[in-house]
């Protein structure tokens, strides 16, 4: 009961529009073969694998944890498959992390990932509801409205989203595994590229991806096992609320709010932006950097924008955001959340390579999905909690 | 490991179909579990469910059902695409690692609104096996065939298994008469095959002192295993992940069984990997064959054994929930009375 977690072992594949090279299970496995080797573990090593993806519309295969039980080395093992939207690829590290922190298992395989070229998730996540709005222009067409409103409650400038946009592209060039790598991005090219969703420019959103993400977590005694030193975990949260009520506030969400605060008592931290060193953040159109900044409480209600502007969230501010690009330069939609997780654990690590934040001591990682309300967040540290 | 008890439990009548809302199916059956627990919503730490989202032809069916939890506040909760047993597994799990003492689990599912055959085909391997256009019943056809070549069991023993479900639910008739009908899918007749259903259940855990309650079903042992998906790579007549996970969960001496057989035959396949003896009782609910309701069906297994207990006055009951063709992936969970 109440054990400990660590991260010791993170792998990824290279993420692109249509991964062509590869199948479903060989992406998975491209992914879960690093985070092995990184971990310095065998398949057989693992007690159990965790698979988690968004809808299964995405690539018409239902339940694709029984098709890719083999290629995970699942086979006689237990293993099973969350879906909890965007939110999914956090969602999946924690109920992994939760096999660990249980005492169930001691060295558990979690896995996520999204093969977009598949089908079209446009198409997927533009159906009707009875009784809802419909959604008819994918993800974009239903965030919009939202972005709006954040901007007219907060008076944000309208060059705050091209300058997440500009900074994610940038942080994504030192990230070689990134999907999008557009070396000549600026102010300029983001404010000229077409108008998508009203206020959303095209530069201004993430790009589809095929892509998988995978971690080996353990408990303490193999916490050391891995190539680099571990990634504890100091604090994990989930929260959910409903999609469509009156007066709902899906700006700043209370399901995200509450997670963040049930994630920061357990893992102790008091002053958000002082204590974290750096964060990994869902953020799929570039306003949302500074709308989860104030969800997350790491600025003042309507002031997340101030942040962005004065430089606070670029690499070498002090509170660097997706410093490996982040969802706006890959966006393997299953995967994105764990992408963000992993990226976290690799930042405390000091595995991260050219997008190192240096001296990361503590990082967040975060997911979120549906319309804004399924969260999944977790903290990770280089100390021993 | 914590002690963890089933103290509450609501199933739908079975329907055919049922032109309720996803949400409507979870509030009826979280606030029936509920009731039952003696519990209120505000009273629960933690929430999963099982769903597909095939079965509504759409994506993000588990998103409207939230309405039905009353997820406000905000709700810590989670979903598995899977059967909503494996939803039970992850708030076991949930429960053991000490800070939550009350989760409700629920599953819906409704074979009403699609071609469950071909969604059985979509769940296959979408290289090798989908492409074929195979479906689930076919490929239990294959397994059934391949226990009638075992020697050890004949159709009859087929029949027999589906009169003694039908009597469970105030049906009748003899094996004789079911026998005159034709071999659709390899040695299966109509009656061999699931009656296919639209429904919903949950089921209310407590842990610590909170599962020491008059009527709790104590979880004394649970583990879940998949095998390989090609059905060429396994043999079809025994169960090899069931084995292992009812040696793992502890599965001895057990007075009821509920399994998750939606096929007549993989009642003898599951109660082999099990080693139940005559004297357990199989599948009082009926069973799945009866009444077959995707991502429920399993979750139905674990409550009903739990009924078997409270009201049945079973010691010990074994429930089991199975997914993919011909009982790839199989969840095994030992229930015991008699601590409250």
């Amino acid at each position: 009961m109440a054990e400990r977690c660590a991260v010791i072992g993170i792998g990824q594949t290279r993420h692109a529009a249509k991964r062509l090279d590869v199948s479903l299970p060989g992406l998975v496995r491209e992914a879960a073969q690093e985070a092995l080797s990184d971990a310095n573990m065998d398949w057989s090593d693992m007690d159990a694998v965790v698979l988690g993806k968004a809808p299964d519309m995405f690539e018409g295969v239902i339940m694709p944890e029984l098709s890719l039980a083999g290629a995970l080395g699942a086979v006689g093992k237990p293993m099973m498959r969350v879906h909890t939207a965007g939110s999914v690829g956090g969602s999946t590290a924690v109920v992994a992390s939760n096999l660990i922190r249980s005492g169930v298992h001691r060295r558990v395989l979690t896995v996520a990932y999204e093969k977009q070229s598949e089908s079209n998730a446009m198409w997927a996540l533009s159906h009707k509801y009875p009784f809802a709005p419909p959604v008819m222009a994918g993800a974009g067409g239903y965030f919009a409205p939202v972005i709006r409103e954040y901007i007219r409650r907060s008076g944000a400038p309208d060059h705050i989203g091209h300058l997440v946009a500009v900074k994610d592209r940038i942080n994504g060039l030192a990230n070689p595994k990134a999907h999008l790598q557009l070396a000549d991005i600026d102010i300029e090219k983001v404010r000229n590229s077409p108008m998508l969703w009203e206020p959303i420019r095209y530069l201004e959103s993430c790009p589809s991806s095929d892509g998988a993400a995978a971690m080996v977590l353990t408990d303490e005694h193999y916490a050391d096992a891995g190539s680099a030193p571990p990634a504890w975990l100091h604090g994990a949260a989930m929260r959910s609320e409903p999609l469509l009520f009156a007066d709902r506030d899906e700006v700043n969400p209370r399901a995200g709010w509450d997670a963040a605060r049930a994630m920061y008592d357990e893992a102790g931290i008091t002053n958000p932006i002082h204590d974290i060193d750096t964060a990994e953040i869902y953020v799929p159109f570039s306003w949302y950097e500074p709308m989860w900044l104030e969800n997350l409480g790491f600025s003042d209600r309507d002031e997340g924008w101030c942040r962005v502007e004065d430089g606070t969230t670029q690499m070498g501010g002090a509170l660097p955001i997706n410093p490996s690009g982040g969802v706006m330069c890959s966006n393997p939609i299953g995967a994105s959340g764990m992408l963000r997780f992993a990226e976290a654990a690799m930042q405390v690590r000091g595995q991260a390579g050219d997008h190192q934040v240096d001296g990361a001591k503590v990082a967040l990682g975060h997911a979120y999905g549906g319309g804004s309300q399924f969260f999944s967040m977790w903290i990770v540290g280089a100390k021993r909690p | 490991m914590r002690d963890v008890a089933i103290i509450g439990y609501h199933r739908m009548l079975p329907s055919l179909q049922n032109t309720a809302e996803e949400s409507q199916m979870v509030s009826i059956v979280v606030s029936g579990a509920l009731n039952q627990a003696g519990l209120s919503r505000r009273d629960v730490d933690f929430f999963c469910s099982g769903s597909c989202d095939y079965n509504m032809g759409r994506p993000f069916s588990f998103v409207m059902a939230l309405d039905g939890i009353g997820a406000w506040p905000p709700a810590c909760e989670s979903h598995v695409e899977m059967d909503a047993a494996w939803a039970l597994y992850e708030a076991w799990v949930h429960l053991q690692m000490g800070h939550a003492e009350i989760a409700v689990v629920y599953g819906f599912g409704k074979s009403s609104l699609v071609d469950m055959e071909m969604v059985s085909t979509q769940q296959l391997d979408p290289y090798f096996l989908a492409p074929l256009g195979v479906t689930g019943t076919d490929l239990a056809g294959m397994q059934a065939a391949a226990l009638l070549n075992t020697g050890r069991y004949s159709t009859r023993d087929f029949a027999e298994v589906v009169i003694r479900s039908r009597t469970a639910v105030g049906g009748s008739g003899t094996a004789k008469e079911l026998l005159q009908a034709p071999q659709l899918h390899g040695p299966l007749r109509a009656h061999d095959l699931p009656v296919r259903a639209d429904g919903a259940a949950a089921v209310v855990l407590a842990a610590g002192p909170r599962a020491c309650v008059h009527g709790a079903a104590h979880i004394i042992g649970i583990d879940h295993r998949i095998e390989a998906h090609s059905v060429g790579a396994r043999d079809l007549s025994q169960s090899a992940s069931t084995a292992l996970a009812g040696k793992q969960a502890g599965v001895v001496n057990v007075d009821v069984a509920e399994l998750h057989a939606s096929y007549s035959h993989q009642e003898f396949i599951l109660k082999d990997a099990l080693n139940l003896g005559g004297g357990v009782v199989l599948n009082p609910s009926g069973g799945s064959l009866v009444d077959d309701i995707p991502m429920v069906s399993g979750l139905i297994r674990l409550g009903e054994a739990a009924v078997a207990i409270r009201e049945g006055g079973a010691n010990r009951a074994v429930a089991h929930a199975s997914s993919g063709p011909c009982l790839q992936q199989n969840l095994v969970c030992l229930l015991e009375g008699g601590r409250g």
